[in-house]
C-alpha cells in the first residue's frame, strides 16, 4: 500500500544527464502514464524506480522508505516488459509462480496465487503450455500474472503494448484499465502512445529530453496544454500551432488575416507580442459540421487540399498562412479537393502560447 | 627438390585442380551436355541445376568415401582375419582374444573415466569461465589466454604438461614446476605419471585445459544469445545472481551445453596424442585409442588392432548421432 515519490531525481550515462532533477508525487493506487517521444527519459525513469538503473542524484521513494540502494527485489515491485520476457523455458505455471518460488513460499501457497493470477487474467487453460506456444496477446496476459502474483506495492509497465498489432493493442488496453480496476495498485505505465496514455491514465506526466513538461488529468492535459510541445503531443490528430502577433486586441497571422483573442486570454496577452495561435481541428470545422455550440466563435474561409475520409468524420486539410491546417467535419458530407469552406473556429477552445518560450499565456 | 618447394608445388596443384575441376565441370554441364540454348532450353536449364550440386559434391563425397567410408570396412573385415594365418577368417577370435587381455580392459576403465571427467570438467570450466569474463573489463584479453591452448596441438600440449610434471631426484633441482613448487613448501618430489588411478587425473588435466577454451567461446555466445530481459525480469522476481545463472540463464542455453559435452566427449573418446606422448598407456593409463595403435603398429597385429578400432567407433557412433541431432535441433 503505497504512493511513489521521485525528488530531485537525476541520471546520467558518464557525462552525459539523461534525465534532469524530475519531481514527481505519486498516490497510493494512482494509474500514472510516461508519456513522451523516444529518448525522453521515460523508460529510465521507470527502471529507475524499478532498480534496475542507478539513481545519479536524488530520491525515490517507495511508501515511506527511500529506495535508492535497495536492490529490485526488496523494492517490492512488479514490471511487465515490451517484448514480455517470459521465461521461454518454464511453462505458464512455473512462470507465473517463479518470483514466489524463489522467495521460499510453500507449494501450496504458491500454487493458490497463480491459480488466483490465472483466474483474473483468464489463463487458467494455458498453465500447462510453455510461451513459445502462445500468442501475443495471451504472453502478454502471462507477462501481467507474473506481475501481480506477488501482490507487489506497485506496477511498473514498460511499453507493454508495443509489440502487439493494433487490434489486439486496443483490446489489451482495455484489459489492463479492468485489471487495475480488480487490483487496485499504484501503476506507472510508460508509452510512447498518447492514445494509451489519455485512455489509461488517472494522471499523465508528458515527459520531454528528460525533463516533465506538464503532470495532469488527461483532460486537464488536453484542454490546458501548459506549452506547445505538449499541445502538439496530446491529442490525434495533433493541434494546428500558426504563428502570429497580437496588434490592438486581435490575434493577426502573417497574412494579415486577424480574428478576435478569445475572452478568457484577453488579460494575458500585450499589444506586439509574438504569439503561437493553437487550435485544435476538432474545433475548427465548416459551418454546420461541428459538434458543440461553441459560446465564441469566429470564421474564415479555408480551401481544402485534402479529405480524408473516416467515416463519423472526415479530416479536411487546408493551407492556411502558408502552413498546413487540419479541421474537422463532423457529419460530413462530401467534399472535393479545391473546395472553399468557411470554417467555424472555436475561440473558447483556442489557446494561445508565448512565441519565445512556448509556455502558454493562461496563468495556471 | 627442397621440402618448401615441394610444399609450394602441392599447394598450387591442389587448389589449382579444385578450381579448374569446378570450373571445368560446371563449363561442360552449361556448355556442351545442356546447353542453354536450342528446342529445349527450359528443360536443358533445369536440369543442368538439378545436376549442379551433385557435380559440386562429388569430389568431397569421393574423397570421403575413399578415406573414411572404404576404410570402415576394410577394418571391419581385417577384425575378422589373423596375419599369421596369412589373412585367414577367423571369425571372432580376434574379439575374443581382446576381451581376455587385462589391458583391454583396463582401457575401457580409463576411457570411461576420462568419459565422465573431462567433458563435465571442460564444460563447467567453460560456462564458469564465459559468465565471469563477460562481466570484467579485461574479459577479453582473459577470454583469449583461456583459449590459447585450443591452438596447440595435443602432442604439443603433451610434451608442455611432460615438463610439467617432470620429476628429478631429491638432491637436483626440479625443472618440473609443480614438484618445484612441491619441494619448495618442503614437499618430496613425485613422479606424477606413476601414481596409478591418480596419472589418468594429471593426463585428463591436459585435455580439460584444451577444451575449456572451446566451451567458453561456444557457451560465452549462447549466453550472450540470452534476451537481457528475461535476466531483467528474474532480478525483478527477486531472483539472487546464483538464481539468475542457474535458473535462468543455463536452462536457456541447455542446448548449447549439450552440444558442447558431446562434441568434447567425441573427442574424449578418440583421445591418443596425449597418452602416447605421455606415458605411453604405461602404469595403468591405456585408453582405447592408443591400445588400438599397440596392437596395429607395434605388435604388428592387424587383425586385434581393427578390432579394437571397431569397438571403438562404435562407441563413438551413437554419441556422434546424438550429438548432429542435437546441433541440428539448436539450429533450427
Amino acid at each position: 500500500m503505497a504512493g511513489i515519490s521521485l525528488q530531485n531525481v537525476v541520471k546520467n550515462y558518464g557525462r552525459l544527464e539523461v534525465v534532469h532533477g524530475i519531481n514527481l508525487e505519486i498516490d497510493h493506487n494512482e494509474f500514472v502514464v510516461l508519456v513522451g517521444p523516444s529518448g525522453c527519459g521515460k523508460s529510465t525513469t521507470l527502471r529507475m524506480i524499478a532498480g534496475l538503473e542507478d539513481i545519479s542524484d536524488g530520491d525515490i521513494s517507495i511508501g515511506d522508505r527511500v529506495v535508492n540502494d535497495l536492490p529490485p527485489r526488496k523494492r517490492n515491485v512488479s514490471m511487465v516488459f515490451q517484448n514480455y520476457a517470459l521465461y521461454p523455458h518454464m511453462n505458464v505455471r512455473e512462470n507465473l509462480g517463479f518470483g514466489l518460488k524463489i522467495a521460499g513460499q510453500s507449494k501450496e501457497a504458491v500454487e493458490q496465487r497463480v491459480q488466483e493470477a490465472a483466474d483474473i487474467l483468464g489463463l487458467s487453460e494455458l498453465l500447462e503450455r510453455i510461451p513459445a506456444e502462445l500468442s501475443g496477446g495471451q504472453r502478454q496476459r502471462v507477462a501481467m500474472g507474473r506481475a501481480i502474483v506477488r501482490h507487489p506495492e506497485a506496477f511498473l509497465f514498460d511499453e507493454p503494448l508495443s509489440n502487439l498489432d493494433a487490434k489486439l493493442r486496443v483490446q489489451m488496453r482495455t484489459e489492463i484499465k479492468k485489471l487495475h480496476n480488480k487490483v487496485r495498485t499504484t501503476v506507472v505505465y510508460v508509452t510512447h502512445d498518447q492514445v494509451e496514455a489519455m485512455t489509461l491514465a488517472d494522471r499523465i506526466v508528458v515527459m520531454k529530453d528528460g525533463y516533465i513538461e506538464q503532470v495532469g488529468t488527461p483532460m486537464e492535459v488536453f484542454n490546458h496544454p501548459v506549452n506547445t510541445f505538449v499541445a502538439s503531443f496530446i491529442g490525434s490528430p495533433p493541434m494546428n500551432l500558426i504563428p502570429a502577433t497580437i496588434t490592438s486586441g486581435q490575434v493577426e497571422f502573417r497574412d494579415a488575416t486577424k480574428i478576435p483573442v478569445p475572452s478568457r486570454l484577453a488579460g494575458s496577452v500585450s499589444d506586439g507580442q509574438e504569439v503561437i495561435f493553437g487550435i485544435r481541428p476538432d474545433d475548427l470545422t465548416p459551418i454546420g459540421h461541428g459538434i458543440h455550440e461553441a459560446r465564441e466563435t469566429t470564421d474564415i474561409d479555408l480551401t481544402v487540399d485534402l479529405a480524408e475520409l473516416l467515416g463519423t468524420e472526415t479530416l479536411l486539410y487546408t493551407t492556411f498562412v502558408g502552413q498546413e491546417v487540419q479541421g474537422k467535419m463532423f457529419d460530413p458530407r462530401d467534399v472535393t479537393p479545391g473546395e472553399t469552406l468557411t470554417f467555424r473556429l472555436s475561440l473558447d477552445k483556442a489557446h494561445i502560447f508565448d512565441a519565445a518560450s512556448g509556455q502558454s499565456v493562461r496563468r495556471h | 627438390m627442397h621440402p618448401a618447394i615441394q610444399g609450394v608445388i602441392t599447394i598450387v596443384l591442389g587448389v589449382g585442380g579444385c578450381i579448374g575441376y569446378f570450373y571445368f565441370a560446371n563449363q561442360l554441364l552449361d556448355k556442351v551436355i545442356f546447353p542453354a540454348k536450342g528446342p529445349n532450353t527450359g528443360r536443358n536449364i533445369n536440369r543442368a541445376n538439378q545436376i549442379r550440386p551433385w557435380l559440386f559434391l562429388f569430389p568431397a563425397m569421393f574423397a570421403l568415401g575413399l578415406y573414411l567410408a572404404y576404410p570402415v570396412f576394410e577394418t571391419l573385415r581385417l577384425s575378422f582375419t589373423d596375419r599369421s594365418q596369412g589373412g585367414a577368417f577367423v571369425g571372432f577370435a580376434n574379439y575374443s582374444q581382446m576381451l581376455d587381455e587385462p589391458k583391454f580392459w583396463e582401457a575401457i576403465r580409463n576411457n570411461m573415466l576420462w568419459l565422465i571427467v573431462v567433458p563435465a570438467m571442460s564444460t563447467a570450466f567453460g560456462l564458469l569461465a564465459a559468465q565471469l569474463t563477460d562481466r570484467i573489463s579485461w574479459g577479453n584479453i582473459a577470454k583469449s589466454l583461456i583459449f590459447m591452448p585450443m591452438a596447440i596441438s595435443f602432442v604439443g600440449a603433451g610434451v608442455i604438461w611432460k615438463l610439467v610434471y617432470e620429476a628429478r631426484p631429491e638432491d637436483v633441482s626440479q625443472i618440473g614446476v609443480l614438484n618445484a613448487v612441491l619441494v619448495g613448501l618442503g614437499g618430496e618430489p613425485q613422479t606424477w605419471l606413476t601414481i596409478p588411478l591418480w596419472n589418468n587425473f594429471f593426463l585428463m588435466i591436459v585435455l580439460i585445459w584444451i577444451q575449456t577454451g572451446f566451451a567458453m567461446v561456444i557457451l560465452s555466445a549462447a549466453l550472450r544469445g540470452i534476451p537481457e530481459e528475461t535476466v531483467e525480469a528474474a532480478i525483478i522476481d527477486g531472483a539472487n545472481p546464483f538464481q539468475i545463472f542457474f535458473k535462468i540463464k543455463v536452462p536457456q542455453i541447455m542446448p548449447t551445453i549439450v552440444v558442447v559435452w558431446t562434441t568434447i566427449t567425441l573427442t574424449v573418446l578418440k583421445v591418443f596424442d596425449i597418452v602416447f606422448t605421455m606415458t605411453n598407456g604405461q602404469w595403468e593409463t591405456q585408453v582405447l585409442a592408443n591400445y588400438m595403435y599397440d596392437k596395429l603398429f607395434r605388435a604388428n597385429d592387424w587383425g586385434v588392432g581393427s578390432a579394437a578400432a571397431i569397438v571403438i567407433m562404435l562407441l563413438v557412433s551413437p554419441i556422434l548421432a546424438w550429438n548432429v541431432y542435437n546441433a541440428r535441433k539448436e539450429m533450427r
